[in-house]
């Protein structure tokens, strides 16, 4: 079908050479603009951009057609070199319908382009978005370059012949809208007719339709004195090597399995439904020639609870939910933290408290990861960075469980979970293996088994498996005995494995790397940030460099223990400024360890931070 | 390799056993021990999950694997265990408090799922560990600490509702009965799948003689129904019989009917209406009160259906190759000293 588009090369027509673009894709839930983001995106990283997206939508599957509450987007920035976020500003706007313009008109730059679809600005359209005048007709949008498109025309005129009828026939708008963005922006046009063709390889009528109207929408473009100048981004200078696009919820499930592999223990994964990290199980529960069982329990109580008992029975054990759920969790934490055995945690924040904004990045449960289970119970807390550094992350929270014998929360985010970025394929053989050995040998006098007599290094207990002759015993949540395991209610022992429960954990500082320092070691000010912010304080503190800054960044994906040079590091900076999505809950630790008077930049808006917030910020504190 | 010879001894572990004198939880702990020796089976292999109550602390005193976990949470976490290792026989402690009020969600879905694990609730109708509170199964108007002028909150029938959760085993048995309780032991080990036993169990200390009516010497002669298979049911010398009338199950003379009329019991009917039935001859231990199995059916398992599935995706798929699962959204290359790649692999 490729030979029947279009194929004249766009930048035979007037061409502006941009080194970054942000788009931003926005219309009803049912637009498809996941869907056309997604296109686009995977083209882009097959051109060779390097690119971060930002996909945002709604709580409700399908909020009522037309309003506000129904929008939904898909931001992305392509590059001629390493960004680190989605944007801030976009420099095109799709919107598919009034509430779409609504909505996101005032992020777009001062003077960029928008492309609307003119037949969704009816009355009513207009009404249920609040316009009380059509802004396409009273000078609103004036200063902007507007493209205006009949989407809904051409769609219809454009799959009349493909054999779809009825309400399938304007399914197809979305790729109306990218046919017309990969004229403008210069985009191969290859992978989305291979990729439509694929998916919808059982509906030969949908593929052609969806084909048609992607053609129609170059086309259009190519005709359209409106969209005679295009756009484009070169390729990106990236370290050589084989990338592929990838979400944070993918890599991270990528990274459980890996681990299963270089531990070779079989993956269980026992979970409750829960935006945003539903899309673990989804992603998990398609892998099963990997040995990976999956199991949805009843509620998250049970979901973690499965996973102490397939840990107790010598599993890699997970279990993955988000803020409320993990609340849920907290018990079952505690309890696994006592036994002593391994089992990842996985918390995908989201806005909170409570049900908040399920579907919107931040930082929030920081505190509540760090402290929010009951008694004396310092589990260690890793925290992913982007999407793909959730494939590493996973691996070294599973490295850390299984040898030090102990729960571990892994922190990622809605923006984490959701956003994609290229990432260059790591060597699987250079990955270290996981030492996980199960005891098979009675290790006490007159051939008795000692469960929570411990190894010197780490202190971690041995882990007998069911099934193992010899070694029969039982562990529980009552206290133990010191060595023996058996249950103690003397008050000393209660002190000494307090004590050694908690040094255990903090004894793992010795075992991860220092924090890095990144950019002007030698600034008055360093940055100090934690999970999905990396991308922003990083960018913020270039563009700050930009204007002549000097600053300092570090980022920190151990939250439990800390970095062992963290203090020193600290100490060598006059001011230290920490950017979270949230009301300064890092800031609090950094003040309780290290008494310290460090900056907090806060922000709980639902959104990640935009790179001139940091950037304005740093500029702020280096006047 | 022949099967381990053991006795009793070598499922005592070497902790003390500590519940009140003249517990009943003695006696299971005994019948259970019994039972174990005589199966023959090596002592590794079975597990012993348990949640919060009296009666969880039972796995502490069970040579084998064992877990002492946390409230109501044993089937799940059972679950875990069963699900990942079906090489094993896992067993579940629990009670009326720690099964059916804050674990019953946990337990009426490892019921529906069929999970291969033995279930035994020691019902003693009473929070006896936390000295006396009513529990879901205390009789209405029961005075407790904490229903001074009397409970007004309705109890649940074990029986009823693990029939109503789909179970596919579901028994009861009384502690003081040791051959009766082994009975139950093997009939739910030899199931596949979830086995339910309601054990009725005498708290001395806080509900003493809650099941006087089934285990009293002179009162079980008159209130004891023993189902058994493929029998009519009939009981207190033969003078009662069991029979179905407009859908429910009655008591009357067995003088009174034709003995054609006398229901014979089946627990191996697939609808488990006429089990209900039977459970709801009594809502509790008072007057005449079935024992025995009520259900005893096939039906997959939960954790056979999830190990055939890793088997059956290994033969389709082959064993998983996590460099091609790297590759599986498609790739580009970026060459070595080229600013762009742009070829796209896949």
């Amino acid at each position: 079908m490729a030979d029947e588009i279009a194929t004249k090369d766009p930048s035979s027509t007037p061409t502006e050479k941009l080194d970054k673009l942000v788009i931003r894709f926005a219309g009803d839930s049912g637009d498809g603009m996941q869907l056309a983001g997604n296109r686009f995106t995977d083209a882009s990283a097959l051109f060779g951009n390097d690119l971060a997206t930002l996909p945002s939508f709604p709580a409700e599957i399908r909020a009522p057609a037309g309003t506000l509450p129904g929008v939904s987007s898909f931001q992305l920035q392509i590059a001629d070199f390493d960004i680190l976020t989605a944007g801030d500003q976009p420099d095109c706007l799709v919107a598919m319908n009034p509430a779409a313009l609504k909505k996101h008109f005032k992020d777009l730059r001062q003077g960029g382009t928008l492309i609307v679809n003119t037949d969704a600005f009816d009355e009513r359209n207009l009404d249920k978005a609040g316009y009380d005048t059509n802004p396409l007709e009273d000078g609103s949008l004036e200063g902007y370059r507007v493209i205006e498109v009949q989407m809904d025309e051409l769609t219809k005129e454009a799959v009349k012949d493909t054999g779809v009828s009825g309400r399938n026939v304007l399914r197809s708008k979305n790729f109306l809208a990218l046919g017309l963005m990969a004229w403008l922006f210069h985009r191969p046009i290859e992978p989305t007719i291979e990729w439509v063709n694929k998916k919808f390889s059982k509906s030969p009528d949908v593929a052609a339709a969806n084909i048609a109207a992607f053609q129609a929408g170059y086309t259009f473009g190519e005709a359209t004195e409106a969209t005679k100048t295009t756009f484009e981004v070169k390729p990106a200078v990236l370290p050589p090597g084989l990338y592929t696009n990838i979400n944070g919820s993918a890599a991270l499930a990528w990274g459980l399995i890996a681990a299963s592999q270089k531990s070779g223990l079989p993956l269980f994964y026992g979970t409750y439904p829960i935006t945003p990290a539903s899309d673990i199980l989804h992603e998990l529960s398609r892998h099963k020639n990997f040995g990976v069982r999956t199991f949805q329990a009843e509620d998250e109580i049970a979901a973690v609870g499965s996973a102490v008992g397939a840990a107790f029975a010598g599993s890699l054990a997970v279990t993955g939910s988000s803020g409320p759920g993990i609340a849920l969790k907290s018990e079952g934490i505690s309890l696994c933290f006592m036994l002593e055995l391994p089992m990842i945690v996985i918390n995908v924040q989201r806005g909170g408290p409570s049900t908040g904004l399920p579907t919107k990045p931040e930082q929030s449960d920081l505190l509540f990861s760090l402290y929010g289970r009951h008694g004396e119970s310092p589990i260690p807390v890793l925290a992913i960075s982007s999407p793909s550094n959730a494939f590493e992350m996973a691996i070294e929270a599973a490295r850390i469980a299984i040898r030090y014998m102990t729960p571990v929360l892994l922190l990622s985010d809605n923006g984490i979970a959701n956003g994609s970025e290229p990432w260059l394929l790591p060597d699987l053989d250079a990955i270290e293996p996981i030492e996980a050995e199960f005891a098979m040998e009675p290790n006490g006098p007159d051939g008795s088994f000692l469960p929570y007599m411990r190894n010197v290094h780490t202190f971690a207990r041995p882990w007998a498996v069911p099934g193992t002759p010899g070694l029969e015993h039982r562990i529980g949540g009552l206290e133990k005995e010191a060595i023996t395991g058996n249950v103690s209610y003397d008050p000393a022992n209660h002190q000494l494995m307090t004590d050694t429960r908690a040094w255990k954990v903090a004894n793992i500082a010795n075992d991860i790397p220092d924090i890095e320092v990144n950019g002007d070691t030698d600034a008055d000010l360093l940055v100090l940030g934690w999970g999905s912010s990396f991308g922003s304080i990083r960018a913020g503190a270039r563009r700050a460099r930009l204007e002549g800054r000097k600053v300092a960044t570090a980022h920190l994906h151990y939250l439990n223990p800390l970095p062992r040079n963290l203090g020193e590091v600290l100490n060598t900076y006059e001011k230290v400024l920490i950017p979270e999505l949230n009301t300064g809950q890092l800031l609090k630790v950094i003040r309780a360890e290290f008494l310290l008077d460090v900056t907090g930049l806060n922000k709980v808006a639902g959104e990640p931070f935009k790179v001139a917030e940091i950037a304005e910020k740093i500029m702020e504190m280096t006047k | 390799m022949t099967a381990p010879s053991y006795t009793r001894a070598d499922f005592q572990t070497d902790q003390e056993v500590r519940w009140c004198p003249g517990c009943g939880d003695y006696t299971i702990l005994a019948s259970m021990q019994q039972f174990l020796a005589g199966l023959g089976r090596s002592r590794e292999e079975f597990v012993f999950i348990s949640g919060i109550g009296c009666a969880a602390r039972f796995p502490y005193y069970v040579e084998t694997y064992g877990m002492h976990s946390i409230h109501g949470r044993a089937p799940a976490i059972a679950t875990g265990v069963a699900t990942t290792r079906p090489d094993l026989s896992v067993w579940v402690i629990t009670g009326d408090g720690d099964g059916l009020s804050i674990g019953g969600n946990h337990l009426i879905h490892a019921l529906r799922r069929n999970v291969d694990l033995k279930i035994l609730l020691f019902n003693n109708q009473i929070y006896g560990l936390t000295k006396g509170q009513y529990s879901p199964t205390s009789e209405v108007g029961k005075t407790t600490k904490s229903t001074p002028f009397g409970s007004v909150d309705y109890p649940f029938n074990p029986i009823s509702l693990a029939l109503g959760a789909e179970a596919t085993f579901v028994a009861r048995t009384v502690d003081m009965d040791r051959n009766h309780t082994q009975a139950m032991l093997k009939a739910a080990y030899e199931h596949k799948g979830s086995a339910f036993i309601e054990i009725y169990q005498n708290c001395n200390v806080f509900n003493d003689k809650a099941f006087i009516d089934i285990t009293g010497k002179e009162e079980r002669i008159h209130n004891r129904i023993d189902l058994e298979q493929g029998k009519p049911i009939v009981f207190d010398e033969g003078s009662k019989a069991v029979v179905f009338r407009g859908g429910e199950a009655k008591i009357v003379d067995s003088s009174s009917v034709d003995p054609k009329a006398i229901h014979v019991h089946d627990e191996t009917r697939q609808d488990s209406s006429v089990a209900f039935a039977l459970s709801r001859l009594a809502h509790g231990p008072y007057g005449p009160t079935p024992i025995g199995i009520f259900r005893r059916v096939e039906r997959p398992t939960y954790d056979a259906g999830v190990n055939a599935q890793v088997v059956e995706a290994k033969a389709k798929q082959g064993e998983g190759d996590l460099a091609k699962l790297l590759r599986s959204h498609g790739t580009w290359e970026v060459k070595p000293g080229s600013p762009n790649g742009g070829s796209a692999e896949s």
